[in-house]
């Protein structure tokens, strides 16, 4: 049928099956890609266009209801040529982190804003409701909305002044525009389109019956892919002795949404075959589901070499711990439990893979090229430079896109076939399929001293890892080392498993398990606060970790631990706030306000691993510098932070840096987008390159070490008046790039292996932090909303102050997730509709307070802030609800009818 | 691939869901979400088109909310107050591009236990007009839903619209509806009520439904009658008693338990009767 509409005033006619979604129409068969997909379900808001000048999500609206009519797209709004308020206002904000909501939001603040120019920022909430953004905590995007017309200055920091400022995303423009290519936006014309297979049981054998059958029924079937054809090893994982993960499931299956088969041909014959025509002959087995189930005599073991179904154990002692609670005053003990979170980014994993030659492309969303290059080596069986990664904008990551996902599917078809191969997943696919957070079980018992100092703590968490190892021993190590909290504590012993069960693999999260861990030790902060009588702000203060101390791991902190700066800095508005709410409660309201506090330290990069970072930036005839930054901005910024750094390593503006980014080819390797380490260590490998180029041209020009350098076209200028000398690069040599000096940067940070006891160095630096969450909870309800978040976080150096903020409130809605909503249920919970992620309208004003301790190994004296920024706010809110109505959560999410049970329970009546 | 057909008339429609099996899309908001990453295979009727199902109008005795009446319609219809209770659902319903696309009949014949519409239509004693080659009839909304996702709508039936029968001026409605996060939130429960005062102050009449605590929406009669003749002040909300509720037929799911969903109802049934006696 064909139909015929304008998209941005311009008139098409296109040809499609009229119930096909206008949102595919538009992207796959008009091109504009600006218009993202991330659940096809209208939960997500993402595709929201506006149809005769309303916001509609053009997932949910047949292309045959356009016929007629008018539909404008993100890629309308900067129809001039040149970005409109809007989108000037979302990039000077900081709006846009990964981008992938930016265009729904674009298009539902364009409609509130053509019916009202000046809206309230209620309106506003009401209007932007129905996209979900996961990476910002929407409050900029507010603001942004609600400055337009307001314009802010633009910033172009001189030379040498990068570090520090306000700089706009480098790859911000492409975000409001729409023109950003996520993994799902970019295919060769001719590929075929994949789709997986998968289990809909937890744990099961099955047997594939006759695939030529199927093949002979649609003829646009090109091939079936099972494990058999995987033409390396079968088997991949984050640890070189955990690959214990099929690409394609091998007549066994651990847990529900695993890979079975792959089909591989033409769009619409792929999408035409259900699953239920696919010959697959199921037996399911009782499921182990959850840790007592995996820990119970006789489970049966999920894999041959872990009888007891134990992946990893982790362990940190020190100290005489009898002692320590001999001599205590007060002892504070609880069992803490949590469950999967799942990462719900917006953009579902995405990308495609060509064969060139002898060589396979896979163009994907990811964390981690290099460490995809190297697995899809072993699955293909080719040596690892045969192998290109390309990343692809990443709409999200998390720790989410750490682990492989459809890479060796896609991979292996497509140098099967030798014919381009594209895939996206569908969001139950990705929930189903992809890592989730350890659901934790904690038993912790926390000791203090009359005078208000920490004797002791006892910690045990098990961790339910899943149906493989995935990032399960970095859990199990990194929580012991971080399990008594950012505190001095003499004697210590905490201890972690991580546990096989029928669940999907837990993986790499915010945090790697020390969210779950905070709450523990947060709660049992403030029990001892309140036995001991001491304010719990004061209690933190007395306790908390400074440099000079040693931690559990017998580490001695030298610098940058700036915990009491942060509880110093909040603390007029703890007791102001505190104030406040025992003001209100006083006449004993339904609704009763609370105020707590929650505080972390984190390590920043991997546990006593090596994870070195390595960049190089060169020089063009041109005058040109570009930055080859092999660091992956899943939102966070990294591309950003880069060329702030190396710009004034360089001593030259951050506007003359231009940046190839994560290309296996054209990078050197800069490790992963997780542990927060991107600004710590691959930071220093910008901060490096950029001095050892400076150091070069300063040669050349045979010029002090403070002289100033200009780039122009031809030649470089050192030095000034006088003293000012010209090189002439057109005179030079050209590398492959076109680079004529090339600075290179390495940074490992220095730690140290841990012992049996955990002793050792096992991180260079730490980030450390305080929150404080105000609450109002309504105590007939359970209903808890957070109405306030006060966050102040020790950074080290603030390398872009908008970013950091970005990353804290971003981080803040994550932690809110956790404390309040975010459960997800295998088999039950995969759509964005039974799992709940807060909304524009969940998440409070959030107020910053950035404190600059600066951490000497740090580059310009920068730490990370990524993962920290999740960690306390869960506990924040948790003893915040404590203090509202006198009840304790320890199972989170903390949903309406577990609080009003606890609220329930605490007046002596049974639990509704 | 299924067949689309996008009628101008209603005569057309009729026809063609006379011939066979169509499944029914208005503002899609429901179809599509439950055919994710599967094909979109079923033959369609797609009534969007037809001509005059769109405006809200008043009609002998009432108002009448046609098939294509959308959620933003019914916000934006300047409807009197008897409508306020709908048009808090309106309003609470997905966000923005949800209510410009979803429409009350549909969530009406989508038939969800959790369809926020429903018991704001029971409130409101909304009857169902269904037509088909075979003529038309209407049905109270109360019977039309039968069961989770069932209705007794024929398949040859297209429901043309929801008829609002005129309530004694001075009628007040409300709608309370409790979710975990603010917007896109499927309830956990919600109540559609409306009341009529008498002229002594009095409760005249009271309609008070409770959604998703059950297969189908219900109206809690006993609550109703215990109401007539209570004066409406400040203490109208404790005519609320446990047994008024013991009905309803909640269930544990991953929105929260059984349990609570009473206890909860209790409580919104009791802020229902407040907002509605407040002056
Ligand atoms: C993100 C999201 C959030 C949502 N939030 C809510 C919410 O908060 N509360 C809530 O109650 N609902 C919610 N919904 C559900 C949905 O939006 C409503 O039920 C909506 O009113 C359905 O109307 P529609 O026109 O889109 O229905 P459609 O999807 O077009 O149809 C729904 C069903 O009704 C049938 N049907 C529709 N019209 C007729 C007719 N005239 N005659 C016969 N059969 C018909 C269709 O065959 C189909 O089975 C949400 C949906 C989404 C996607
Ligand atoms: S893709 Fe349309 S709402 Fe998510
Ligand atoms: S910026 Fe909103 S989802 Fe990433």
């Amino acid at each position: 049928m064909t139909i015929a509409f304008t998209v941005n005033g311009t008139a098409h006619r296109v040809t499609a099956d009229p119930i096909r979604r206008l949102a595919d129409v538009l992207r796959e068969d008009l091109g504009l890609i600006g218009t993202k997909v991330g659940c096809n379900a209208g939960d997500c808001g993402a595709c929201t266009v506006l149809l005769d000048g309303r916001q509609v999500c053009a997932c949910l609206v047949p292309v045959g209801q356009a016929e007629g009519r008018a539909i404008t797209t993100v890629e309308g709004l900067a129809a001039s040529g040149t970005i409109n308020a809007l989108q000037q206002a979302f990039h000077a904000h900081g709006a846009a982190q990964c981008g992938i909501c930016t265009p729904g939001m674009l298009m539902a603040a364009s409609d509130l804003l053509a019916r009202k120019p000046h809206p309230s920022e209620d309106e506003a909430l009401d209007a932007l409701g129905g996209v979900l953004c996961r990476c910002t905590g929407y409050r900029k995007i507010v603001d942004a909305v609600l400055s337009v017309g307001a314009p802010a200055a633009a910033i172009a920091p001189a030379a040498g002044t990068a570090v520090g400022a306000r700089l706009a995303k480098t790859d911000g423009i492409a975000k409001v525009t729409g023109a950003e290519r996520f993994g799902a936006d970019a295919w060769p014309d001719d590929s075929l389109v994949l789709r997986a297979v998968r289990s809909p049981h937890h744990h099961a054998r099955f047997t594939v019956g006759d695939l030529a059958a199927l093949q002979a029924r649609h003829p646009g079937l090109v091939k079936v892919l099972t494990a058999r054809d995987i033409p390396g090893q079968n088997r991949y994982g984050i640890y070189p002795t955990g690959k214990d993960q099929p690409a394609l499931a091998e007549g066994y299956v651990r847990h529900r949404g695993e890979a079975v088969l792959a089909l591989v041909g033409d769009a619409a014959t792929i999408e035409s075959i259900r699953d239920d025509e696919v010959p697959i002959a199921w037996e399911a087995l009782p499921a182990l589901a959850g840790i007592d189930a995996a820990l119970a005599a006789g489970a049966p073991a999920l894999h041959d070499d872990k009888p007891d179904n134990v992946l990893v154990r982790g362990r940190v002692a020190r100290g005489d711990l009898d002692a320590g609670f001999a001599r205590a005053a007060a002892v504070a003990e609880g069992e803490f439990e949590t469950g999967f979170v799942e990462h719900a980014y917006v953009e579902p994993e995405a990308g495609y893979a060509r064969r060139i030659g002898e060589r396979i492309e896979i163009v994907a969303c990811t964390q981690t090229p290099y460490m995809d290059r190297d697995e899809l080596a072993l699955i293909l069986g080719l040596a690892p430079e045969r192998v290109r990664i390309v990343p692809s904008a990443v709409g999200g990551g998390f720790g989410g896109k750490l682990d492989l996902s459809l890479q060796p599917l896609i991979a292996t078809a497509a140098w099967l076939l030798n014919r381009p191969v594209r895939c996206v997943y569908t969001r139950p696919e990705s929930m189903a399929s992809t890592t989730k957070r350890h659901p934790a079980r904690i038993h912790a018992r926390f000791a203090a001293a009359a005078n208000g100092k920490l004797t002791a703590v006892a910690f045990h968490g098990d961790f339910d890892t899943g149906a493989y190892a995935s990032w399960g021993p970095t859990v199990a190590n990194r929580v012991p080392v971080h399990a008594m909290g950012p505190y001095a504590v003499p004697a210590v012993r905490c201890t972690s498993a991580a546990i096989h069960t029928n669940g999907p693999p837990s993986g790499a999260f915010r945090g790697f398990g020390v969210p779950q861990a905070a709450i523990a030790h947060e709660t049992l902060m403030d029990e001892l606060a309140a036995q001991l009588g001491i304010d719990a702000l004061e209690f933190r203060h007395i306790n908390a970790l400074r440099a000079g101390d040693r931690t559990a791991t017998g580490q001695l902190l030298e610098a940058s631990a700036g915990l009491a700066q942060c509880l110093e800095a909040m603390r007029p508005r703890w007791h102001a706030l505190r104030a406040a709410a025992d003001a209100h409660n006083r006449s004993a309201p339904i609704v009763r306000h609370g105020v707590g506090i929650g505080c972390m330290w984190y390590g920043i990069g991997n546990t006593s691993l090596s994870n070195p970072s390595s960049m190089r930036v060169g020089l063009r005839r041109d005058g040109s510098v570009t930055l080859y930054s092999g660091a992956v901005d899943i939102g966070q910024g990294s591309n950003t932070v880069m060329v702030q750094i190396c710009a004034d390593a360089l001593g030259v503006p951050a506007s003359a840096l231009r940046l190839v980014t994560g290309d296996t080819d054209r990078t050197l390797d800069a490790g992963k987008t997780s542990a927060s380490r991107q600004t710590f260590v691959s930071g220093n490998a910008a901060r490096l390159a950029g001095a050892d180029l400076r150091q070069q041209i300063l040669r050349l020009g045979n010029v002090g070490a403070d002289a100033p350098i200009h780039l122009e076209s031809g030649r470089v200028v050192v030095g000034s008046g006088a003293a000012a000398r010209a090189i002439d690069l057109a005179a030079m040599a050209e590398d492959p790039n076109g680079d004529v000096l090339v600075g290179a940067g390495r940074y490992d940070p220095p730690t140290t292996a841990l012992d049996a006891d955990g002793q050792g160095v096992p991180y260079a630096t730490y980030g450390f932090a305080a929150q404080l969450a105000a609450v109002a909870v309504d105590t007939e309800l359970g209903t808890v909303k957070v109405t306030r978040i006060v966050a102040a976080h020790d950074v080290g150096r603030a390398i872009n102050p908008t970013q950091v903020e970005g990353q804290i409130h971003g981080g803040v809605a994550q932690g809110l997730g956790l404390a309040l909503m975010e459960e997800y249920v295998p088999g039950r919970t995969e759509n964005l509709h039974d799992y709940l992620i807060p909304t524009v309208g969940d998440v409070p004003e959030i107020e910053t307070i950035l404190i600059e301790d600066r951490e000497p190994l740090g580059p310009f004296g920068a730490k990370g802030i990524g993962e920290p920024a999740l960690i306390p706010t869960a506990p924040a809110i948790l003893n915040a609800i404590h203090h509202a109505t006198g009840v304790r959560l320890r199972r989170v999410p903390a949903t309406p009818d577990r609080v009003r049970a606890a609220i329930r329970a605490a007046q002596g009546k049974a639990a509704p | 691939m299924g067949a689309y057909l996008r009628p101008r008339d209603l005569d057309a429609a009729l026809a063609a869901l006379a011939a066979g099996n169509r499944v029914v899309v208005a503002g899609g908001t429901d179809y599509y979400p439950a055919r994710v990453g599967r094909p979109l295979d079923d033959d369609v009727l797609d009534i969007t088109a037809i001509d005059g199902l769109r405006a809200i109008s008043r009609t002998q005795g009432g108002w009448r909310i046609p098939a294509l009446a959308t959620w933003t319609d019914i916000v934006e219809a300047g409807l009197p107050p008897l409508f306020d209770g709908l048009k808090q659902a309106a309003r609470e319903i997905g966000g923005v591009q949800i209510q410009n696309a979803g429409t009350v009949c549909g969530n009406l014949c989508n038939a969800s236990p959790a369809a926020d519409g429903v018991p704001n239509l029971l409130a409101l004693d909304a009857q169902v007009e269904l037509a088909s080659r075979s003529g038309r009839r209407t049905l109270p909304a109360e019977a039309f839903v039968t069961g989770n996702r069932s209705t007794q709508r024929r398949a040859d039936e297209l429901v043309t619209a929801l008829l609002i029968p005129d309530a004694p001026a001075a009628t007040r409605s409300a709608f309370l509806k409790l979710g975990a996060r603010r917007y896109l939130v499927i309830s956990i429960v919600m109540i559609g009520a409306t009341l009529t005062p008498a002229a002594d102050g009095t409760v005249a009449r009271a309609r008070i439904a409770v959604g998703a605590c059950s297969a189908v929406a219900r109206r809690l009669r006993g609550l109703e009658a215990d109401l007539v003749g209570q004066p409406i002040g400040p203490g109208l909300a404790a005519a609320v008693k446990d047994l008024h509720i013991a009905a309803l037929s909640p269930i544990d799911d991953v929105r929260a338990s059984a349990a609570y969903r009473r206890d909860a109802t209790v409580t919104l049934l009791r802020r229902t009767l407040a907002a509605l006696a407040a002056p």
